[in-house]
């Protein structure tokens, strides 16, 4: 007989949810979740209740009804005969443009401003440094406003083109026109279009598809015929030349299918009130990129200015000992450091910049909020609705970014040995 | 996701729950005032003047209920409202009634669960363009940007215009009056389009106003009045009587100078009705006997309300055109008061 005995069996008792420490925080928690949960379910059953004894229903499907209106800039085809839901899907599409464009030219300007931040040069550092407190220290609708009206003031207006001696006249061979309502580019046309395919939201050009195709082929050619030089330069020590071989492999067979297909350049010309033909980059889209771009720069470059800051000193004088010289230094040693410090804080700029983007209604940019939160929910009236909408919408492109950004940060972050 | 749904609903919730649809009367009475939505600033129709007080032709309307109602034109609270959320404020009880140049449609009448009570001023939509242009017609316009102000019936009107007379045109649809105009002014587009009685104002206030001209076309029809949500008949009543009053006041030559004298009593039935000395129309309404006295002596008569915010003496220069009496080749016409 063993005079060991097991510990005393516990009996769970619901006593213990609340004396025991064990559960108590578990209990708490949950009662707070309940406790929070209904407080949101009631004010959700309120506002449902209300919105029905106003005869307002929550319902969508005025998504489906005619539009009814005109959008000036558009990626897809739209008219006013178009439903409300395609009239969103444009403003989307807008909206996703502009935070494109912005969120490239911010990052590009940002790095660029950043070193330049930290330059030896007293006087480059300032500037950047005053350039950064003024933009930054001012909101942005401001300065959307400030890029809007001084872009229209100063571009000559399209009737500036006409007559014998024009005031303005067109760059670049007469292909590219500046003008206040926004500057005109030649447009790529086929003699002999292959046609498009219909998606069912939007049309593909099957011309883009062909030449986006061979470039791709062309680009893995490319990396089998340098994978092939380096095993060469394995076995034999000489590397075979592959630039001539690579740079026609991409370029000609596109060039080739280009001719094929009869490529040519539309320009824009003067018809009656505006240019007609070529690519509009409408002035809304230009003040608002402008606008928004010069804000969010200021923030990427003290985040750049910050990573770069951060990264210990003495990297870069182990780089000064190997002899490299300063742009090297940069470029090897400090950037690819600073990078895991700079990437977070560049999420939320771009996630901040594509929110911002929603200002575009003050200057006439017919993004989201002007569509679906603008002129459909002043037809419709369906506030609640279009509303909730808009916030899925948003959230929904901010979680995308957000998790993308947040994959190229797990790439490029130090990873610990 | 769904937080944010909960957000929303929460935002919303409170709003909605500061709306209830009866007796607004009631709370007007006890609040002191009237909260009375306008415009964000239309010339003419309501505006704030050098010392900050809000003047014009639709403000003298809600002058006109605050003196009916409270005998101080002065009791009303101005709620300036954007074109793109004043149906919000209404349904939220935020304002009482809008005179906020609202066009009457099948749409916001029965869907948007507002009531139209009366039309102020018959208005349509119209172009401006610079003189320079060398533009005598709207059927001239094909291929111009044109500016409009977002959030309104325009932009539909503006699309059947072009698209009945088979022409194209770039829309350059802006947020506010204020960054439209200076958009125009500078050229960014050829034409500004919205109801021509703004059009008036906006011209009125632009630099140079001779170097703009309206063009003759006027593409829709706007019929612009006072608005309430649905539900409440009793305050639809008074507001849509007490404007009634003021067109009556002119058919029958009640002016604000001779109301005194006339409200005394004499030969005329309808104009004793009117102004309380026979019957109890007052009363019906849960007003005192003399509210149209009160309302008239505070603001005059239609006419004198035309003619001191809009009429062709002012700036803005409006003919009476279909705004003239019934008696007079115009359209406004109220029913007898009996």
């Amino acid at each position: 007989m063993s005079d060991q005995s097991a510990p005393p069996k516990e009996q769970f008792q619901l006593s213990m949810l609340i004396y025991d420490a064990r559960y108590r925080g578990i209990t708490i928690q949950i009662f707070v979740l309940l406790l929070v949960m209904s407080g949101l379910f009631w004010l959700a059953s309120n506002a449902v209740t209300n919105l029905a004894a106003l005869g307002k229903p929550i319902r969508f499907d005025f998504l489906g009804d005619t539009a009814g209106y005109d959008i000036n800039q558009r990626l897809v085809e739209y008219s006013s005969q178009s439903t409300h839901a395609r009239a969103t899907f444009v403003g989307l599409l807008n909206t996703l443009l502009v935070a494109f464009m912005g969120c490239a030219a911010a990052t590009i300007l940002g790095v660029v401003g950043g070193v330049l931040r930290l330059s030896n040069n007293w006087l480059v550092s300032r500037m950047v440094a005053l350039y950064v407190e003024i933009f930054r220290n001012v909101p942005v609708l401001l300065w959307i406003f400030v890029c809007m009206f001084t872009f229209t003031a100063l571009a000559p207006q399209p009737r500036a083109f006409r007559g014998e001696n024009p005031e303005a006249s067109m760059y670049l061979w007469d292909s590219v026109a500046f003008t206040n309502r926004g500057i005109y580019m030649p447009e790529p046309l086929f003699s002999r279009p292959l046609g498009n395919i219909d998606v069912g939201i939007f049309l593909v050009s099957l011309e883009l598809l062909v030449v986006l195709a061979l470039l791709i082929g062309g680009i893995i050619f490319a990396r089998k015929n340098n994978a092939r030089a380096a095993r060469i330069q394995d076995e034999t020590g000489d590397r075979p030349s592959t630039g001539l071989v690579n740079a026609a492999a991409i370029l000609l067979p596109s060039i080739i299918a280009l001719i094929a297909m009869g490529f040519y350049l539309g320009k824009p010309a003067l018809a009656g009130f505006n240019f007609k033909g070529g690519i509009n980059m409408s002035a809304s889209l230009i003040g608002l990129w402008l606008g928004l771009t010069l804000y969010t720069t200021t923030y990427i470059i003290e985040a750049v200015r910050s990573g770069i800051q951060a990264v210990n000193k003495g990297q870069s004088e182990a780089a000064a000992a190997l002899g490299l010289r300063p742009g090297r230094t940069m470029n090897l040693v400090i950037l690819p450091q600073a990078m895991r410090i700079i990437i977070p804080q560049l999420i939320s700029q771009y996630l901040n910049l594509t929110k911002n983007s929603s200002l575009a209604v003050a200057i006439g940019y017919m993004d989201l909020v002007s569509t679906l939160g603008g002129i459909t929910l002043n037809q419709t009236g369906r506030e609640m609705e279009a509303i909730l909408l808009l916030m899925a919408i948003y959230l929904t492109i901010s979680l995308s970014i957000s998790v993308g950004m947040n994959w190229y940060n797990n790439r490029v972050k130090l990873v610990e040995r | 996701m769904k937080k944010s749904v909960f957000f929303g609903a929460l935002a919303f919730a409170g709003l909605a729950a500061g709306a209830s649809s009866a007796a607004t009367l009631d709370e007007i009475k006890e609040r002191g005032k009237i909260n009375c939505g306008v415009t964000e600033g239309t010339l003419g129709f309501s505006s704030r003047d050098a010392e900050g007080k809000h003047q014009g032709f639709d403000v003298e309307f809600c002058r006109a209920l605050g003196a009916a109602i409270f005998d101080d034109p002065d009791a009303v609270e101005y709620v300036e409202l954007s074109s793109k959320n004043r149906f919000t404020a209404l349904s939220a009880g935020q304002a009482d009634l809008l005179y906020r140049t609202t066009t009457w449609t099948f749409s916001r009448d029965v869907d948007l669960k507002t009531s139209f009570v009366g039309i102020n001023y018959y208005d349509g939509q119209g172009f401006m363009v610079p003189k320079s242009l060398g533009v005598s017609s709207a059927k001239e316009l094909e291929g111009a940007t044109v500016c409009i102000e977002t959030g309104t019936t325009t932009e539909l009107n503006l699309s059947d215009f072009f698209r009945v007379n088979g022409m194209s045109y770039e829309p350059l649809p802006v947020g506010g009056t204020t960054e439209a105009k200076a958009l125009f002014e500078e050229g960014a587009c050829d034409v500004y389009t919205t109801d021509a009685s703004a059009l008036a104002g906006v011209r009125a206030s632009l630099k140079d106003p001779s170097a703009f001209v309206i063009l003759p076309e006027i593409v829709s029809k706007e019929p612009l009045g006072p608005t309430v949500r649905h539900g409440d008949n009793e305050w639809e009543d008074i507001v849509r009587w007490t404007q009634n009053a003021l067109v009556a006041a002119e058919e029958l030559g009640v002016t604000q100078a001779n109301v005194a004298e006339m409200a005394k009593g004499g030969d005329n039935p309808e104009i004793n009705r009117l102004l309380g000395a026979e019957g109890s129309l007052g009363e019906m309404l849960g007003l005192s006997p003399d509210w149209a006295v009160k309302a008239i002596a505070a603001t005059g008569n239609y006419g004198e309300i035309f003619e001191r915010n809009i009429g062709e003496s002012t700036p803005i220069g409006l003919a009476r055109g279909l705004n003239a009496l019934w008696t007079e080749g115009g359209l406004q016409y109220s029913p007898p008061f009996r």
